[in-house]
């Protein structure tokens, strides 16, 4: 299989963008990835997208942003896993790219979640779920992500207001990042009096409905050192699933799924979770990151939440998590997510971050990407190039 | 002329079963909002509300679950499913089907859904008894469902209650308790009535009394207790219609029956009127506290106007069975009271479209 | 309203209708075309009591649309005796008197209406126990 590597990234800002639907948002984010590689054709595009159906009444988004990129005529679908559609998609990619079918490929998620009333929006988002025995019993997404919290605080006996760690990390790295939606820092007050919504999950566990498109170019690595002064290596891209409902699950508290797509990517990548220097974790509630961080080999069942009190998920910490505000800060435009991840690593690998955002040293980092309540579970690790 | 009705095969109740929501409404909560606090002659001290998530399809349920339970039986081999209500959820689609459904009777079952104001449930009651004693079914379901629903503010509203209660009727030599004959009697008197597309009902006040509900009952029991050649001393309990406390107190002692005969089916005060469940759910309540050998009487009343009186004998069988499923007194005692805006809020009272 | 849909699954709905595999009687629920444990296709319908316990819960104060009218509800993961686990609400309770461990039993009520003209859904909840 051929090497691949990302040689230009995209990105729009994460906001409520009244003024922009999903065509545009896709649009503005691979032409700026275009431009960031230097080319002006591709060989193949594919969009990561959960929900242009139900809130934008479009589908068929390949031809559709292929059009209108100007690469009318190339290969071009969509691809949907969920708030992991747009890994899933970059997935895709790789594996064209891999496969040797496809030269050079871009991988863009999109998501436009502000169309409809914020009700609508919360029974699409619930589609994320198993709609006949989760959704459809009055289940909201947040409820769900809500049952593991109740848990997890039970049987490892931790205090609500500390998972309060997450959120402060979190809106303390998105108030230096320029695209993301919450660019004001967070105190422990603000977060015990924050409003709940399933408990115990409140609104300051929950990452926001967001618009946003971000892309990526990739393109076999031997060719990459010819687009771009400082090409990232895709050392590894793992898929893994679980089943959908939790209650299928003999230990919800155990993401089977991210443990496997974590495994599976340190194996392909050569490398053990030491040498991740930092993690883009999926933190679409605090609880997620919490388990996330667990069943990646961060810390043990249980300790996560301690990991965050000690400061080891802050950039100066063990294992810097949401480096860029992450899905809490940044924002969370579902079906773009995994490529924001994927394009805020890059930044922090080619030394392009923000200053008071960029991690020192940076070798490896790793970005995972979450559909559902743990169901699909892409992990990427990416790796600096050095010229040869 | 005979105006007893009796099948020729002698059938009984084979299992019952009862159903109160858990929540109450305080009649002084409704006379706090409506008439200043004044509320010194209340027809009843508070009555049962549904809970959001309940209607007349859930509530018969749980009643047809716990007269399945009492019988015994599998659920397969009842014919029949009749709910009698007013406050049926469709207009049109039986509610019969998803309570058979959901038992497991459907689908080699006959379905379909009574109304006769409060006296739907022993209508129901009624033709079952005919579909048993004809030989056509072994077993069937009669079931007295309601949600009742009054107007803010209108004398009704402190009334309208939710409960009922489910029949299983099957041979005497199965039963619980065995029919000894009945009294069906009825007129054409508009004393209460709601017209199609209409959300509440309208009543005639106190035209409602002497003409309507006194008139029925006391005649249809009087012809019941003459037809058997039976006295008020030689019942051990009477259940009567209850649309408040003072009515089937009443009735009571015009008939000559005391205190003690209408204690145990007297609920009416602390759940108000369940309307089709009224007299069906009191008579559970005497199920409940029955010993062999015991003669009850049920009678009720609907709006339109109507009564049926049925005279039962309790057999050996009623201890054996009393205890499979909850008694009617532990859905009343289960109580959480609820104010006057959750009430209007959960029966949809409040105008959100 | 999908009408088909939820006519089609009203057994699972009302009477908690799963699965057991007739090889090595892993139980189901919902039911399931091939066990998860021997891969055996050989399934046949099985019921569950509805009796268990609760593993988990949260109280729901921002409800999809179609459930406002039950804010605040309890939804739950429910261990039933079996060894199944399910998610379904809880109802018959106050929401600050739930706790893990809390004994339920299952009733059917109303899961959601579609408006005032469309089908109305029932299917399980759980409360605590009233039966024997």
């Amino acid at each position: 299989m051929r090497d691949v590597a990302i040689v230009g990234i995209g990105q729009t800002p994460v906001r409520e963008h009244w003024d922009k639907g999903v065509r545009d948002l896709a649009v503005e984010a691979v032409l700026d990835a275009m431009a960031d590689a230097h080319i002006e054709r591709a060989d193949a595009l594919y969009v990561g997208n959960m929900l242009s159906g139900k809130l934008s009444g479009q589908e068929h988004l390949g031809a559709l942003i292929a059009d209108y990129v100007g690469l009318e005529g190339i290969e071009a679908v969509k691809v949907e896993a969920a708030c992991g559609s747009a890994a899933a998609t970059l997935r895709q990619a790789i594996l064209a790219v891999q496969s040797g079918a496809v030269n050079i490929a871009i991988a863009v998620g999109v998501e436009k979640l502000t169309e409809m009333t914020s009700g609508c929006t919360t029974n699409a988002l619930a589609m994320a779920s198993d709609g006949d025995y989760e959704a459809e019993m009055g289940l909201s997404f947040v409820a769900i992500n809500a049952l593991l919290m109740q848990r997890y605080m039970y049987e490892y006996g931790v205090d609500k207001d500390d998972f309060a760690a997450f959120t402060l990390n979190a809106h303390a790295n998105a108030a230096h990042n320029p695209n993301a939606m919450f660019r004001n820092r967070m105190t422990r007050e603000q977060y015990a009096n924050a409003k709940m919504i399933a408990s115990p999950i409140n609104l300051l566990d929950s990452s926001p409905i967001a618009d946003g498109a971000a892309a990526v170019v990739i393109m076999p690595t031997d060719m990459a050192f010819d687009f771009s002064d400082k090409p990232i290596r895709i050392a590894a891209c793992e898929v893994a699933t679980d089943t959908i409902a939790l209650d299928n699950r003999a230990n919800p508290l155990w993401l089977r799924g991210v443990e496997c797509s974590a495994r599976k990517a340190y194996r392909t990548a050569g490398i053990t979770p030491e040498q991740v220097r930092l993690f883009e974790v999926h933190d679409a509630f605090s609880i997620m990151a919490a388990l996330s961080l667990e069943a990646s080999g961060f810390a043990e069942p249980g300790t996560a939440v301690r990991l965050a009190n000690e400061g080891e998920i802050r950039r100066d910490g063990r294992i810097p998590i949401a480096t860029f505000g992450g899905l809490k800060g940044r924002g969370h435009p579902v079906g773009a997510t995994g490529i924001y991840q994927v394009v805020e690593a890059t930044l922090q690998l080619r030394g392009e971050a923000p200053e008071a955002l960029q991690v020192d040293d940076v070798d490896y980092a790793m970005a995972q990407n979450i559909g559902g309540s743990g169901a699909t579970v892409v992990t990427t690790i990416l790796e600096r190039l050095e010229r040869k | 002329m005979t105006r007893k009705l009796k099948p020729n095969r002698d059938v009984g109740i084979v299992g019952y079963g009862a159903y109160v929501p858990r929540y109450r409404l305080a009649a002084e909560a409704i006379a706090d909002v409506w008439r200043g606090g004044q509320n010194a002659t209340l027809p009843v001290e508070s009555k049962s509300v549904p809970g959001p998530d309940e209607d007349t399809v859930t509530m018969a349920i749980e009643a047809a679950q716990n007269a399945l339970r009492r019988a015994g039986i599998a659920p397969e081999v009842i014919r029949a499913v009749w709910v009698g209500s007013e406050s049926h959820p469709y207009a049109v689609k039986p509610t019969s089907t998803i309570v058979a459904q959901a038992l497991g009777i459907a689908p080699y079952t006959n379905a379909a859904d009574f109304e006769f104001a409060c006296k739907a449930g022993t209508e129901a009651m009624q033709a079952a008894i005919g579909f048993v004693g004809s030989g056509m079914a072994e077993y069937a379901m009669a079931i007295g469902m309601d949600t009742a629903q009054g107007r803010p503010g209108d004398a009704l509203e402190y009334t309208a209650a939710a409960g009922g209660a489910a029949y299983i009727f099957g041979p005497a030599e199965e039963a619980i308790a065995v029919l000894e004959g009945s009294v069906s009697y009825v007129t054409d008197t508009p004393d209460f009535f709601r017209r199609a597309y209409q959300k509440y009902p309208e009543h005639g006040n106190r035209f409602t009394g002497e003409p309507a509900y006194f008139h029925h009952v006391l005649s249809a029991a009087q012809a019941l207790m003459d037809e058997l050649g039976l006295k008020s001393e030689d019942f051990a309990a009477v259940v009567f219609h209850q649309p408040n406390s003072k009515f089937p107190q009443r009735a009571a002692r015009k008939l000559g029956f005391t205190r003690e005969q209408i204690h145990a089916g007297l609920l009416a005060p602390v759940i108000g009127n369940t309307y089709a469940g009224a007299s069906p759910l009191g008579f559970t309540a005497a199920l409940d506290e029955a010993k062999p050998g015991d003669r009850l009487l049920i009678v009720s009343f609907g709006s339109g106007a109507g009564s049926d009186a049925m005279s039962f004998i309790v057999t050996d069988r009623i201890e054996e069975v009393r205890d499979r499923a909850p008694r009617t007194r532990a859905y009343i005692e289960r109580r959480q009271a609820v104010d006057y805006a959750t009430y209007l809020r959960w029966r949809k009272k409040v105008k959100v479209h | 309203m999908d009408i088909p849909r939820h006519w089609r699954l009203h057994n699972q709905r009302y009477k908690l209708e799963g699965s057991r595999c007739t090889r090595c009687g892993t139980l189901a629920f919902p039911p399931r075309p091939i066990c998860r444990v021997c891969r055996s296709r050989d399934m046949e319908p099985y019921t569950f009591s509805g009796r268990g316990t609760v593993y988990s819960y949260s109280v729901v104060y921002q409800s999809p649309e179609g459930f406002e009218a039950y804010v605040p509800y309890v939804v739950a993961l429910i261990d039933l005796e079996e060894g199944v686990r399910i998610t379904a609400q809880l109802t018959d309770v106050n929401p600050d008197e739930v706790y893990i461990g809390m004994p339920v039993e299952m009733v059917v009520r109303k899961i959601r209406e579609d408006g005032e003209r469309g089908l109305i859904v029932y299917g399980y909840k759980f409360r605590p126990p009233l039966t024997a």
